[in-house]
């Protein structure tokens, strides 16, 4: 049930609890009791919502650093993935394999906003050897989602 | 007719998955622009008996008992037009796919109707089989998971019909279209009931299990000597099936399974919705357990299944299938199908409840 829950809500966390458990051959308690469970042990994180903010007429700049380290004796990648998760312009941290270490996104008003985090902010650490910026030019598709058009219906009204 | 919205498609939303139709693409780069053998390509017949095996338990000699086809609706006109000799009767249970009795009639056949019922879920009994063998009855089409009803037959109820056919001496035209949109346990093919394997054309394809309709391939499987005789009749008509369709429906069976898992939970997941709200509507209706369609009844209406359909459409703009075009005894019911997304199926259902509302308060 947790799975299926949870590969419904991946997609459409807005889903009316009522309708999820008629589709899923529950009642809406049970549903809403393992929501509220996986809440609680951290299964579920929280709820955001997806926006393509290229359609509006904020100006954002999204960034992804590629992020060398020496790992530190006893703490391994962990306390140096904390200095850099705390910063709330910091919005992914993930340990990486391969050649480098952190892939660490961060999301800006501008390009100048990013770099300075970059220079001031995170080459500046200890354990931090190197950094390699990369700016997003174009989002095609996020979590799933494309964003570079619309489905739509093609098929013939009715059919045998 | 503008913000008109439809529940009348016989075919799945999602789109192919983009895998298979990279290898479609892949084999056009590769020039693979030929004909293939008459009967199907190599790899797709192995791939097509590995995928039986494994999904029905049942084992075809891939060398001369797979013929691939344009469509499943191919290989059922070259499975009639194989069998059928001026004067056999073949039996038809309906409500049904529309193709069933011209098809029989275009081979010389004569079409005899079963009309199923409600109050079976419109399953097929041995008491109305039975009843409609006569001495020229040479085929039964046996069209199950149901397109319109979504009716299924369940193994109990597939040994109890093969036991008379078995007995009566006739071949099965067993058209499994929908058999991966099983949602009560695993679908029972009748090839796997013991003595039927060798008396049926089973026919199968990939237009609703990969959602590939428009590359028209399907197949059928059965003895050797008949689809030896349905290979002649499909290499005078076509040659063979399309040759990128072959390619990309071989990794539609190597690496398709997900997929159908992942649509077949989303169609049940909707079934589920629909079986609820029209239980909450008063709408009277059985479970369907097979198909993407459900088949409620409108009789207590009082009007028949056409005028219902043309109205609904008029004044909701909705469109669905009233269910005569499945066979006379569709009377009285509307073929709604759910390959729609949950918001388009939502925005129909209250259309639908705020109609009938109307028709009850016209009636009182």
């Amino acid at each position: 049930m947790r799975e299926k829950i949870l590969t419904y809500m991946e997609r459409n966390s807005r889903v009316d609890l009522k309708d999820l458990a008629v589709m899923l051959g529950t009642d809406e308690v049970t549903i809403a009791n393992e929501i509220a469970d996986m809440e609680k042990e951290g299964v579920i994180c929280g709820y955001h919502t997806l926006i393509d903010w290229d359609k509006t007429s904020s100006e954002k700049v999204t960034a992804l650093i590629e992020v060398k380290v020496t790992p530190q004796r006893g703490l391994g990648f962990d306390k140096i993935a904390e200095r850099i998760y705390n910063y709330p312009e910091v919005d992914c941290v993930y340990l990486i394999s391969g050649g480098f270490d952190f892939m660490v996104m961060i999301e800006g008003k501008t390009m100048r906003g990013v770099a300075q985090f970059v220079s001031e902010k995170l080459s500046t650490q200890d354990s931090v050897l190197s950094t390699a910026t990369h700016f997003i030019l174009k989002k095609y598709k996020d979590h799933g989602s494309i964003m570079v058009h619309t489905a739509k219906d093609e098929r013939i009204l009715v059919t045998p | 007719m503008e913000d008109a919205i439809s529940l009348g498609v016989g075919e799945p939303d999602f789109d192919t998955p983009w895998h298979i139709r990279d290898e479609g693409i892949y084999s056009l780069e590769r020039s693979r622009t030929f004909y293939t053998s008459n009967a199907g390509l190599k790899e797709l017949k192995e791939e097509i008996a590995n995928y039986l095996e494994r999904r029905i338990h049942v084992s075809y000699d891939y060398r001369d008992e797979v013929l691939v086809t344009v469509g499943g609706s191919e290989g059922i006109d070259v499975a009639m037009r194989a069998m059928l000799d001026p004067g056999d009767e073949v039996l038809i249970p309906q409500p049904s796919y529309v193709s069933y009795e011209p098809c029989a009639v275009l081979a010389g056949g004569k079409p005899v109707i079963i009309e199923l019922k409600a109050e079976n879920e419109f399953r097929l009994t041995p008491a109305e089989l039975l009843e409609k063998i006569t001495d020229r009855t040479k085929l039964l089409v046996l069209p199950f998971p149901n397109n319109p009803t979504g009716a299924i037959m369940e193994r109990e109820d597939l040994e109890a019909i093969a036991k008379i056919i078995i007995e009566k001496d006739i071949f099965v035209l067993s058209d499994e279209i929908y058999s991966e949109l099983s949602y009560k346990g695993e679908h029972v093919s009748i090839t796997s009931i013991p003595g039927m394997r060798e008396r049926t054309i089973l026919i199968n394809g990939f237009s609703k299990a990969y959602a590939m309709t428009g590359w028209r391939l399907g197949y059928a499987c059965g003895p050797a000597e008949i689809i030896k005789q349905m290979t002649k009749i499909h290499q005078f008509a076509i040659m063979c099936a399309p040759t990128t369709s072959q390619y990309a429906a071989v990794e539609a069976l190597r690496n398709g399974d997900e997929d159908v898992a992942m649509m077949r939970e989303a169609y049940d997941q909707r079934r589920r919705y629909l079986v609820h709200a029209f239980k909450e509507m008063g709408l009277e209706c059985f479970e369907p357990y097979g198909a993407f369609y459900i088949f409620p009844c409108i009789k207590e209406f009082g009007m028949s299944s056409e005028e219902f359909a043309a109205r609904f459409l008029q004044e909701e703009k909705v469109a669905v299938v009233p269910g005569t075009a499945f066979g006379d005894c569709g009377e009285g019911f509307l073929r709604i199908s759910y390959a729609y997304s949950l918001d388009n199926l939502k925005v129909a259902l209250g259309r639908l409840e705020d109609f009938i509302g109307r028709l009850r308060a016209e009636k009182a």
